[in-house]
């Protein structure tokens, strides 16, 4: 018998603002100056934020951190996408989606002075804990999305992580139950090109990673990951759909980790100077800027305050975040349980007694 | 002999072993081109190339699942799992399969593989990086677990592992990696599994400890010793199956026994060690058993990382407690 095709699909790439900052006008989002305005400030801290980390990180005043330079675009215009009610899931190098999210600086110091306090989220904000495990957080957003559904919620989970964690089980076991539960949630890959040393092309031997959701019966979309435009436009419409029932979506933001794996990571070992000198061509921030101008939206003056304003606002986050006292042993017991049992009352008390101040 | 960082130790060991043994392997998150994020595989790529040195996709659960089929099939598999903190995705393959092939084949199929990963506090490290869980290997029957303190032994007891016929966990104490160099021979040595280490003799209290702790508890056994009393110093080196007659004999001179370990005390290895001792010398005993440990809490974020782990402080105060019965 002859064989007869069965399936074919295919992936699409979405650009809207290119490299020099020309817009594609029939596919533009439509997004207020306000909108607009604060995904450009936002970029603007999330990139002096990290930088300021860095050096921070180098004087022994924070630990060992994931940058997030070169990624603002996937990061603060996909988290802008969301709702109040929509629930945020973020692996471990969203500092930028956190920050579009409402999360204030000094959260995020307190956190990398190494503090649980900095993962305390207000109430209020569906926006959930870093996730160190690279893809366990995956599996959260998916169940996090059913429970919408139970409770009859008009809303939606968003969750991140990278081009390495595709390769985990939790990655394929999560999309999978997205798919036969059509839950409501957006699968928003940071395809940077690189899990810690290894190359996107030595992680799968997929062509892309977008075409991993047509195995589990819903979309992948590539998306140019450095288009603050695409990114949003891409995030909008899959949450739109997810809300109104059509279930997941994955996407794949190309985009570039500018910086080092982490603060203990020296990429020289492995990646070219050159390779990330062509991708400063492509940065987010620089494009938008642009985009800005062109709209007559932005000029040097407010550039100028911006600068300004951010470092000032970065200089007070660590401020107080430097301000907090070391915390007592207390804390590490106290939330535990509810309830602290009788034998780990007994540690705490021989815990108080070794506190070093 | 050279003096070595535990890391440099480490990396003497795989070189030379895969030298010697070309079905030697090595698999991992970023061990080759990197050299590890510790630089412990440093240079192997560059030596033996990309078939006995694997950069694997991200996956631990496929990276001891398939160092299990190397490892049936004539290939000993040095897996690293980048922290122990990642290892759990791979418990899996570790319970159901490395453990029980030898028993579940009848001997027929075995499975000779070691699973490296760093493991312990005090580096100020991110959270789910710090953890000592060796008793969960320790509680899983067909898995050795090996933890070396020192270079010298971790070069030897690293070799022995990739020669065992069984497979081996084998946890390194990232505290250690770089704190102390000492002299290591050049050439190719093993030190047993399942032996423990007598640092040194004493009359008056036995010490037990292993891995990350020993540092501390070297401290504390020197301070202790400066006020006149003496101390015998065992470093378990392998704690499953562990060497239950060093520490009885030592308890039966002593009289006193105190351990010390980083990880939970519910269920520690301590708990353990203090059992066997109750069942087989417990009328040598003139003290009862003191275990200095971390607490049962989730280990706490790096600002009061040196408040959870043992201080030699602690430890001193343990032993001091013990010695006044
Ligand atoms: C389960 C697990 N394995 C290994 C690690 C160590 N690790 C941290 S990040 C990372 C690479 C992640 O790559 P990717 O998913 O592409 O995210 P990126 O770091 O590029 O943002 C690795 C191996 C980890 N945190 N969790
Ligand atoms: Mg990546």
């Amino acid at each position: 018998m002859p064989t007869k095709e069965v399936g074919r699909y295919s992936v699409t790439y979405l650009q809207i603002l290119d490299e020099s900052g020309i817009v594609d006008k029939e596919l533009e989002p439509v997004l207020t100056k306000d909108q607009l305005l604060f995904l450009y400030k936002t970029m603007v801290q999330a990139r002096k934020l990290d930088a300021k980390m860095i050096s921070m990180q180098r004087q022994g005043r924070l630990g060992t951190f994931a940058p997030v330079k070169g990624q603002e675009a996937s990061q603060v215009a996909s988290a802008m996408a969301l709702d109040q009610d929509d629930w945020m899931f973020p692996a471990f190098r969203e500092a930028a989606a956190y920050l579009a999210r409402g999360t204030d600086m000094k959260g995020i110091l307190l956190y990398n002075r190494g503090s649980e306090e900095g993962n305390r989220t207000p109430q209020g904000q569906n926006n959930f804990m870093v996730a160190i495990p690279v893809a366990s957080q995956i599996p959260h957003a998916v169940g996090c999305a059913m429970a919408m559904t139970i409770k009859k919620e008009q809303a939606a989970c968003l969750v991140y992580f990278g081009d390495g964690a595709t390769s985990e089980g939790d990655f394929h076991e999560s999309l999978n139950f997205a798919g036969v539960y059509k839950a409501p949630v957006v699968f928003l890959c940071q395809n940077n090109q690189w899990a810690i040393s290894v190359p996107r092309q030595r992680q799968t031997a997929s062509a892309t990673l977008a075409q991993k959701a047509i195995a589990y019966g819903f979309a992948g979309i590539q998306v140019d990951g450095n288009d603050a435009l695409a990114v949003y436009a891409a995030t909008k419409n899959a949450l739109d759909k997810a809300k109104q029932g059509g279930g997941p979506t994955l996407i794949e933001c190309i985009t570039y980790r500018m910086e080092m794996h982490t603060t203990a990571d020296d990429p020289s070992k492995y990646r070219s100077d050159e390779e990330v000198k062509a991708w400063e061509a492509k940065d987010p921030i620089k494009r938008f800027k642009v985009y800005l101008q062109q709209k007559n939206l932005w000029d040097e003056r407010q550039e100028a305050k911006l600068q300004q304003d951010v470092d000032a606002e970065i200089e007070k986050a660590v401020q107080d975040a430097e301000a907090v006292p070391k915390r007592r042993v207390d804390e590490m017991f106290n939330y535990t349980f509810a309830e602290l049992s009788p034998r780990l009352q007994e540690e705490r008390d021989t815990a108080r007694r070794y506190q070093i101040l | 002999m050279a003096k070595l960082t535990m890391v440099q130790a480490l990396n003497q060991a795989l070189l030379q072993e895969m030298k010697r043994d070309n079905t030697v392997v090595v698999l991992g998150e970023d061990v080759g081109k990197d050299g590890g994020v510790f630089r412990v595989t440093e240079g192997l790529l560059n030596t033996f190339g990309e078939q006995r040195v694997m950069d694997t996709p991200l996956a631990e659960s496929a990276i001891v699942g398939t160092a299990i089929g190397m490892a049936i099939n004539g290939i000993k598999p040095v897996a690293e799992i980048q922290f122990s903190g990642f290892a759990y995705y791979a418990y899996p393959q570790l319970e159901a399969h490395a453990s029980r092939i030898r028993n579940r084949s009848r001997g027929r199929f075995t499975c000779p593989l070691v699973v490296r990963a760093p493991y312990g506090g005090g580096i100020r490290a991110l959270e789910h990086h710090s953890e000592s869980k060796e008793a969960i290997y320790a509680h899983t029957p067909g898995l050795k677990v090996v933890i070396p303190s020192t270079p010298y032994d971790a070069k030897g007891l690293l070799i022995s592992a990739i020669r065992d016929p069984d497979p081996v966990i084998f946890l390194e104490p990232k505290r250690v990696y770089r704190a102390i160099k000492e002299e290591v021979p050049d050439e190719l040595y093993t030190i047993p599994i399942g032996k423990a280490n007598i640092i040194k003799e004493g009359a008056d209290c036995t010490v037990v400890s292993w891995g990350a702790a020993m540092k501390t508890t070297k401290e504390a056994v020197e301070e202790i010793e400066q006020e006149g009393k003496s101390i015998e110093l065992i470093d378990l080196r392998t704690i499953s199956p562990f060497d239950e007659e060093a520490i009885i004999e030592s308890v039966k001179k002593t009289g006193r026994l105190v351990i010390v370990h980083e990880a939970h005390k519910m269920l520690g290895l301590g708990a353990e060690i203090s059992a066997i001792v109750n069942e087989k010398c417990i009328l040598s005993l003139e003290a009862p058993i003191i275990r200095v440990t971390g607490y049962d809490v989730v280990f706490p974020f790096f600002e009061l990382e040196n408040e959870y782990l043992p201080s030699a402080k602690r430890v001193k105060d343990g032993i001091t407690e013990v010695l006044a019965y």
